[in-house]
């Protein structure tokens, strides 16, 4: 804790719910001030995170300071934080006034002063004269203004707030988080958001933490988290994304959809397979011409308020989104453009799938807890350690699970404009990654099935 | 037969085996024990019966005794009733659910058949029956129903309340007092009232645990009824059902508020 405008810091954090990691080595610094959003889908650890803040929950690994201290034993209510709830929990025995003067009667604070602080942040919150109303009478949007006031009125060093926008209707939506913002400058505290909402997350943040299946994928700035998204996951979360596998051939030159593209990226190496976004605001849209990169037809195109939307495919198979202010009609000859600096590389994070697994005879190998026929392995004996490589490609999907060796169900899918890119959480809780032109649906239910000549086996290196 | 079909069809026709239960077994009844109770022996009405109650010193004094055993065994039902709900109710100690079933077992066997082996188990003892052993069965029949309402309430309260109150610093003795007791107050209510009015009528569990010596006002009812005072016994009755009423008058006001009250399973 050298920095001493770091007011909170979870120390490779992980957790566990039974079996189920939820907080997977999370580490995380938030500044004095700071309006931080943790973002992510539903079930992405990003309400845990906020629980060991709070101290609702504590880590089963790694540690939780605030302040610059150890927090991992400490009770809630001597944490120096405040929550507002998800579903605002305002006490329904107690009217507008008691439930904000609830924390500072507990705390001693003088009647006369509970009464002038109370009467201040109901007018913070816009609620002057709601004080004696019953807080089953309020609406949603009232409610939320008093979970707000309930929790600020404590002075908080740290406001924690649990996707507190989610039960308003979207114009309520847009007004509050005005307001959050306006509060935020005011107050001068920090504020840690939960949501899983992107927009909100962009509108309101000083930094973004993206989060997925328990781990950070991504802390940075909204522009950062836009323009520079470290993995597919992030881009395709955070906005619209056109995502190609593409190939870095030297220092600032990349292809993919069969062409090569000039880039600002750097270091990758030469020749080695990247991840490549392309935001559809950023793909520059004309009539046919001579002078486009490459070229495309028009499939479709949607009047949005402000842009267009298209879908351009490619004589080679490709679909991409395509946002301009103006509309090229349906069945259009178009030729494109994309800049060096709006192509952004990533590196992959894997190029084939990887599993481990134990021979059990010369024709046969148990991988995701299930035997699988392989080619006959000479040199390998039973029982044998080993490491499966498969192709993306070469991974069947079977509709009914039955047919399939083992079963699965699809957690990810990731359009990258010429083929599907799925996630296959499969029984024995590992991944499975499958490139597949096949139309699947996020938790459909699938059987997956590899056939012996697609598996490269060799022996896993023994372990020191 | 086209007539059957038209009877049956209507649906307000389904309601008479209804209307004819509710009849002779709840209102013709308390409309005799209305009767017997301002009239006399040969049929004229009379305050008669009811004048004697207040002038009858041996009926005050019991029925005053029925009135403080009742609180009491309401108030030992409420202290030992509420932590157990509360534990039950907690999923740290209570994971599979089948602790419930333990507490609620006894109730599935008949009242009096445990109420005359408590009575035998106090005699192999040699504890002597009185006022203790009579609160012992009451508290040992009754507490059920003390814990299940509460035990509703407690489990379906959303734990963000209690979350909450943490969050703005309350150690846990402030949350149990400032926000669970308050919000399970509909339990508390109904357990009160399903544990303190059926002991103020009840006899079998006085006959059994004290050999009579203490009388409780449901005693004097069903002495004077079995020795043919047919009047007197109504006009008590009666006077008791005015009680019951009150009382449900004043903690039902309460529940209205709190339509998520528990009621017994």
């Amino acid at each position: 804790m050298s920095e001493s405008n770091i007011i909170i810091s979870l120390d490779h954090v992980s957790k566990w719910f039974g079996e189920k990691r939820v907080l997977d080595d999370v580490s995380l610094n938030i500044k004095k001030g700071e309006f931080v959003t943790i973002l992510g889908p539903s079930g992405c650890g990003k309400t845990t995170t906020l629980r060991i803040i709070a101290g609702f929950e504590t880590p089963d690994e790694g540690n939780i300071f605030i302040g610059g201290e150890l927090m991992n034993k400490v009770q809630p209510h001597k944490r120096p934080v405040n929550t507002v709830f998800q579903r605002y929990a305002l006490f329904p025995h107690l009217n507008v006034f008691d439930n904000i003067a609830f924390g500072l009667k507990l705390n001693g604070v003088p009647k006369d002063e509970i009464e002038k602080r109370v009467l201040r942040v109901l007018k913070m919150v816009g609620m002057t004269d709601y004080e004696w109303r019953n807080v089953d009478s309020l609406s949603g949007g009232q409610q939320q203004r008093v979970a707000i006031a309930r929790a600020i009125v404590n002075r908080p060093a740290v406001l924690l707030l649990d996707e507190p926008l989610s039960a308003l209707d979207h114009k309520m939506r847009k007004d509050m988080q005005i307001e959050l913002k306006q509060m935020h400058k005011k107050l001068g505290i920090t504020f840690v958001y939960v949501t899983h909402d992107q927009e909100e997350a962009l509108t309101l943040s000083d930094t973004v933490v993206v989060m997925n299946e328990g781990v950070v994928q991504q802390i940075g700035t909204p522009t950062d988290i836009y323009n520079e998204p470290v993995n597919c996951f992030v881009a395709d979360f955070i906005g619209e994304s056109n995502i190609f596998n593409g190939t870095m051939i030297a220092d600032r030159l990349v292809s993919f959809m069969g062409h090569e593209f000039e880039c600002v990226d750097e270091g990758f190496g030469e020749n080695v397979p990247v991840d490549v976004v392309v935001r559809p605001e950023d793909i520059y849209i004309m009539p046919r011409t001579d002078k486009g990169q490459f070229d495309g037809t028009v499939s479709s195109c949607i009047f949005k308020g402000v842009h267009y939307e298209m879908i351009v495919n490619t004589p080679d198979g490709h679909e991409l989104m395509i946002q301009d202010y103006n509309a090229f009609e349906v069945g259009m000859e178009v030729s494109m453009i994309i800049k060096p600096n709006d192509i952004q590389v990533m590196k992959k994070e894997r190029v084939c799938n990887t599993l481990e697994g134990e021979m059990i005879d010369s024709t046969h190998v148990e991988i995701l807890d299930t035997s699988f026929e392989c080619l006959p392995q000479e040199g390998l004996n039973s029982g044998d350690k080993v490491l499966v490589e498969v192709d993306f490609d070469k991974i069947d999907l079977t509709d009914d699970k039955r047919d399939g060796a083992c079963e699965g169900d699809i957690t990810f899918i990731l359009y990258k404009a010429d083929h599907y890119h799925l996630t296959v959480r499969t029984e024995s809780g590992e991944n499975v990654y499958v490139d597949t032109q096949d139309v699947w649906e996020d938790r459909d239910i699938v059987g997956v099935n590899i056939r012996p000549e697609d598996m490269r086996i060799r022996l896993a290196e023994a372990k020191a | 037969m086209a007539k059957l079909s038209n009877i049956i069809g209507k649906r307000s026709n389904w309601s008479i085996p209804y209307t004819v239960f509710l009849i002779l077994f709840v209102a013709l009844p308390l409309i005799l024990i209305m009767a017997y109770a301002f009239i006399d022996e040969s049929g004229r009405f009379t305050l008669a019966n009811i004048t004697r109650f207040f002038g009858d010193s041996d009926a005050l004094s019991t029925f005053a005794v029925s009135i403080e055993i009742a609180i009491e065994n309401t108030l030992i039902c409420l202290l030992l009733g509420y932590p157990v709900a509360w534990i039950l109710a907690n999923n740290k100690f209570n994971r599979s659910g089948v602790t419930i079933i333990i507490f609620i077992l006894p109730m599935w066997i008949n009242a009096l058949m445990r109420t005359l082996a408590t009575a035998d188990l106090f005699n192999m003892l040699g504890i002597t029956l009185g006022k203790g052993t009579l609160l012992f069965g009451m508290v040992y029949d009754y507490l059920p129903f003390m814990i299940y309402p509460i035990y509703n309430v407690l489990r379906r309260m959303d734990p963000s309340y209690a979350e909450a109150a943490q969050d703005l610093g309350a150690k846990p003795a402030n949350v149990f007092m400032n926000v669970t007791l308050p919000l399970s107050m509909p339990g508390i209510t109904s357990g009160i009232m399903m544990v303190f009015m059926p002991t103020v009528s009840t006899f079998a569990i006085s006959e059994f645990l004290t050999n009579n010596k203490i009388k409780l006002f449901g005693t004097i009812i069903q002495e004077n009824i079995n020795s043919s005072m047919w009047n007197y016994g109504a006009a008590l009755s009666f006077i008791m059902l005015i009680i019951i009423g009150i009382s449900t008058l004043l903690t039902g006001s309460g529940e209205e508020e709190a339509p998520a009250g528990g009621g017994l399973i």
